[in-house]
């Protein structure tokens, strides 16, 4: 199946979706394509299975996108995992191509315009034994509880930083959870420090005051500059132990504390997902509080690749407000209407000091990784650890790609969508090198793991074009 | 830096780096010049295939060496490159394929290569992860694997040892002929007796910056990799047209290529893959092992191979310029490559090699050769 659009949309979150049905509503031909079966991204997912949802804030804002999604003339492709993205054509006519494996087998879509809106990746900074079963991060844990309702464990630890921290903590104290601790790396007076920010977001501002208070009103102990240490158990996490870090992340002495679970949920903010602008050849650059590697984009959210736009966390990590503003600004640039895009402009950049408030609080913590034990597996699709980075690095690997190569960190499954930043970090240090100069790994298809037998559906022999044979 | 290295290398893929080692080693100051990071560019991304049945004929009796040489790299480069020697299987599914296969094997068997015609059933014997739609197969047993990706390793330790000179992230930007040869870079120029210009796909502008003007073609080649699975496959396999390779690594992925061509140039390197070719490789893959049809693909890529007007090696002298050389644009260079460039090495160290190089006279116009 072909089929060209005027803009192609990856990521029916806040931002793409956003984007989508503002440039529909002025009659632009746009295609949706998200690998969930619904709009709303991670931060309003939909319920699946039955699941009524929660009815909170989240879920009817969510409501609320998917019903305008659904009366907007946009042509979704949900339940579609974008594999490969394209720019192909002569000069005077290049136009994006995205490749995606649905349920009937995969589609290739065509337009001059391709908009990213695909989010962020959660970070898990390596500590011994964070691979076992049993150990999940912040927003795995918001999936089950926001999708279907359902507990990751009986007893848990939450640790990690930022608001997801606290959203989840006390999500799954709501759910009846046996929360035996929850562990910020932050001190209290960070969140303090952040508050005036905060205060000028009622509505979010009251979501966080809830979320602590929830958990703190479930007799919950919460350990304010404590980490993880580390996470033990015989083939699954039965045991977790914490300890104090200084404001930057770095364990320090003092008193430890062990819980007996059978799960830790963790978290330590959020990285780009920016493979798609890589893949693209798109110029980026390093921003650590928007985490990690971002694409350059101009006033109107155009990349460096002519009529490409990246927006959202994708594009540097500034929660939903920002996404669904940038959303709504390309979706009227799209639709011709560059004034009223820019007439967003003000409160787009009121809502960006709020996000600066927050930003270090999800930001990576480069003491934190400078903290990760020798023989704690960094890359865990290779279970490459710490200690054989270091040694590549010492037989002459000085850009990511090269330690790749010596090493298989990245390799895997997940391509280094989870351990990139770590490992950026771990060479950057080492070598005395900014992160900028370290280099970006090179984006390349599949954007995601795809079945081959999927990928190449029925066929006959005699059809497979191939070429002509190399010569003898 | 007022030094005058014996010999200099633009370059460090397997060529560079092998003429620089064995130059080292018999007795030269070397420098190696590298753009980038070692055997990160064709050498370090190609599919690692050691196979005769994708060789030229004209290479076989070389491909023969260097086949021995993979297999020893423990011994002489002091570095295991994940080298599997296994049997190797090119594969008919037609009867046109059958006819090519009969013409092309018969002529590799006359050039040195031990390959059988087998049918079928005796395929599927040697290799049980095949469907029961082969008609005919080509078995030889001088075949195998190495991880390509582990080249730049293997080859770094060995050069640092034997005493060359790395020059790694330095770009040679041109070439100062007066006394003896010195390479611009962005840096220090490194000075040098003699020049040795092994750059790939890049040999064409190295070359042009002393006036001769020898076209290479850029093959853009697309690969793929499967993530980890228990085994299907035991054997390097390919067919008749040389246009799929495949083989399992003991650590569980599969390497699918053969050449399909995606986008890219000499400028931009291998900028992005063909999905519908992509999709055409893996479907030829997944014909031959049917198993491999349940396992997900982790990563594709595409890499530069170089190539001369009449697709053989650019390799030797380069005319009109004393203890000047070329190295490269060798057909599947992987498998043949690193003891070509040993035979030039020999050449450079004054000695006579075991076999003939590839003299680049034969492929540059006329007024040139004269020169």
């Amino acid at each position: 199946m072909n089929r060209a659009f005027d803009a192609i949309v990856i990521g029916a979150g806040p931002a793409g979706a956003e984007a989508a049905v503002t440039a529909a509503a002025y009659g632009q031909n746009i295609a949706l394509i998200d690998e969930q079966p619904a709009a709303g991204g991670q931060v309003w997912r939909t319920p699946t299975g039955g699941f009524p949802g929660k009815g909170d804030g989240a879920a009817r804002a969510g409501d609320d996108l998917r019903r305008r999604v659904a009366a907007s003339g946009v042509k979704v492709f949900f339940g579609h995992r974008v594999w490969s993205v394209l720019h192909q054509g002569g000069e005077a006519g290049r136009v994006f191509r995205t490749d995606a494996l649905g349920p009937d087998g995969t589609v290739a879509l065509t337009a001059p315009a391709l908009v990213v809106a695909t989010g962020a990746h959660e970070r898990v900074t390596p500590f011994q034994g964070w691979t076992l079963p049993g150990v999940i991060g912040l927003a795995a844990a918001t999936i089950l509880l926001k999708s279907q309702g359902i507990a990751p464990g009986k007893r848990v630890v939450v640790a990690g930083c930022g608001p997801l921290l606290w959203a989840v903590a006390a999500g799954l104290a709501k759910t009846g959870v046996q929360v035996a601790a929850v562990a910020d790396l932050s001190r209290r007076d960070a969140w303090l420090k952040r508050l005036s920010a905060i205060l000028r977001r009622p509505s979010l501002a009251l979501d966080g005051a809830a979320w602590m208070a929830r958990t703190a009103f479930s007799g919950v102990p919460v350990y304010w500059g404590h980490g993880v240490r580390r996470a033990e158990g015989e083939g699954e996490v039965s045991r977790v132990t914490i300890g104090p870090v200084d404001t930057d992340g770095a364990p320090v002495a003092g008193r430890e504390h062990s819980f007996d679970i059978d799960t830790l949920v963790v978290g330590h903010g959020l990285t780009t997902a920016s493979e798609v602008t890589r893949l693209l050849r798109a110029r980026h650059h390093f921003d650590r509080r928007r985490g990690g590697w971002i694409p350059e984009v101009d006033g109107s959210f155009e990349a460096s690749v002519s009529l490409l736009y990246a927006i959202g966390d994708g594009a540097g990590v500034r929660g939903q407000r920002l996404a669904t503003l940038a959303g709504r600004h390309v979706g009227l640039t799209l639709a011709g209407r560059p004034a009223e895009a820019a007439a967003l402009n003000a409160t787009i950049a009121c809502e960006a000091r709020f996000s600066d408030a927050l930003a270090d609080l999800l930001a990576q913590r480069p003491a934190q990784v400078a903290a990760i034990a020798s023989d704690t597996i960094v890359c865990r699709c290779e279970d490459v650890t710490r200690r054989e980075i270091d040694e590549a690095i010492d037989a002459g690997a000085d850009e990511i790609n090269q330690l790749k190569h010596f090493t298989r960190c990245g390799m895997g499954p997940c391509q280094s969508r989870y351990c990139a930043d770590t490992v950026e970090e771990l060479m950057a240090r080492k070598l005395g090198k900014e992160r900028g100069l370290i280099g970006q790994w090179t984006g390349r298809p599949p954007l995601r793991p795809v079945m081959l037998g999927e990928l190449i559906g029925d066929f006959r022999y005699e059809d497979i074009p191939i070429p002509e044979p190399a010569p003898l | 830096m007022s030094r005058v290295f014996d010999l200099v290398v633009i370059g460090g893929g397997i060529h560079g780096c092998t003429a620089a080692l064995f130059a080292a080693r018999g007795g030269m100051s070397v420098a190696l010049i590298e753009r980038g990071a070692l055997c990160r560019e064709a050498s370090g991304v190609n599919a690692g295939t050691l196979t005769m049945q994708m060789t030229r004929l004209a290479l076989i009796p070389y491909a023969l060496k260097a086949h021995t040489m993979w297999a020893d790299a423990p011994r002489w480069l002091g570095h295991d490159v994940g080298v599997v020697v296994c049997d190797g299987l090119s594969l008919a599914f037609t009867e046109r394929e059958e006819e090519l296969l009969s013409v092309r094997a018969r002529k590799r068997r006359e050039a040195g290569a031990p390959i059988d015609l087998i049918s079928g059933a005796a395929a599927r014997r040697v290799e049980p992860g095949l469907g029961d739609n082969v008609r005919l197969a080509g078995h030889c047993k001088v075949d195998g694997y190495a991880n390509a990706y582990l080249t730049g390793l293997a080859y770094r330790a060995a050069l640092v040892s034997a005493g060359v000179t790395l020059l790694e992230h330095t770009e040679a930007m041109g070439i100062d002929q007066s006394g003896g040869y010195t390479i611009v870079t962005q840096g220090q120029p490194v000075r040098c007796k003699r020049l040795l210009i092994a750059g790939g796909v890049w040999i064409e502008p190295m070359l042009a910056w002393l006036g001769v003007h020898l076209p290479i073609k850029v093959l853009v080649n697309q690969l793929a990799v499967t993530e980890r699975q228990s085994p299907v496959m035991r054997t390097v396999v390919g067919i008749a047209s040389g246009l799929l390779s495949l083989k399992q690594y003991p650590h569980g992925t599969t390497v699918i290529g053969g050449g399909w061509q995606g986008v890219g140039d000499r400028e931009n390197g291998g900028v992005a893959l063909l999905p519908d070719r992509l999709i055409g490789n893996i479907r030829l893959a997944c014909h031959a092992i049917p198993a491999l049809k349940e396992t997900r693909l982790a990563r594709a890529w595409a890499g530069l191979e170089a190539e001369t007007a009449d697709a053989l090696p650019a390799v030797g002298p380069i005319p009109g310029h004393p203890d000047a050389y070329v190295c490269g644009s060798v057909h599947s260079g992987y498998t043949s490559g690193i003891y070509i460039a040993k035979l030039l090495a020999d050449r450079i160290l004054g000695r006579e090699p075991a076999m003939p190089l590839f003299p680049i006279d034969r492929l540059l116009p006329q007024p040139a050769r004269a020169a």
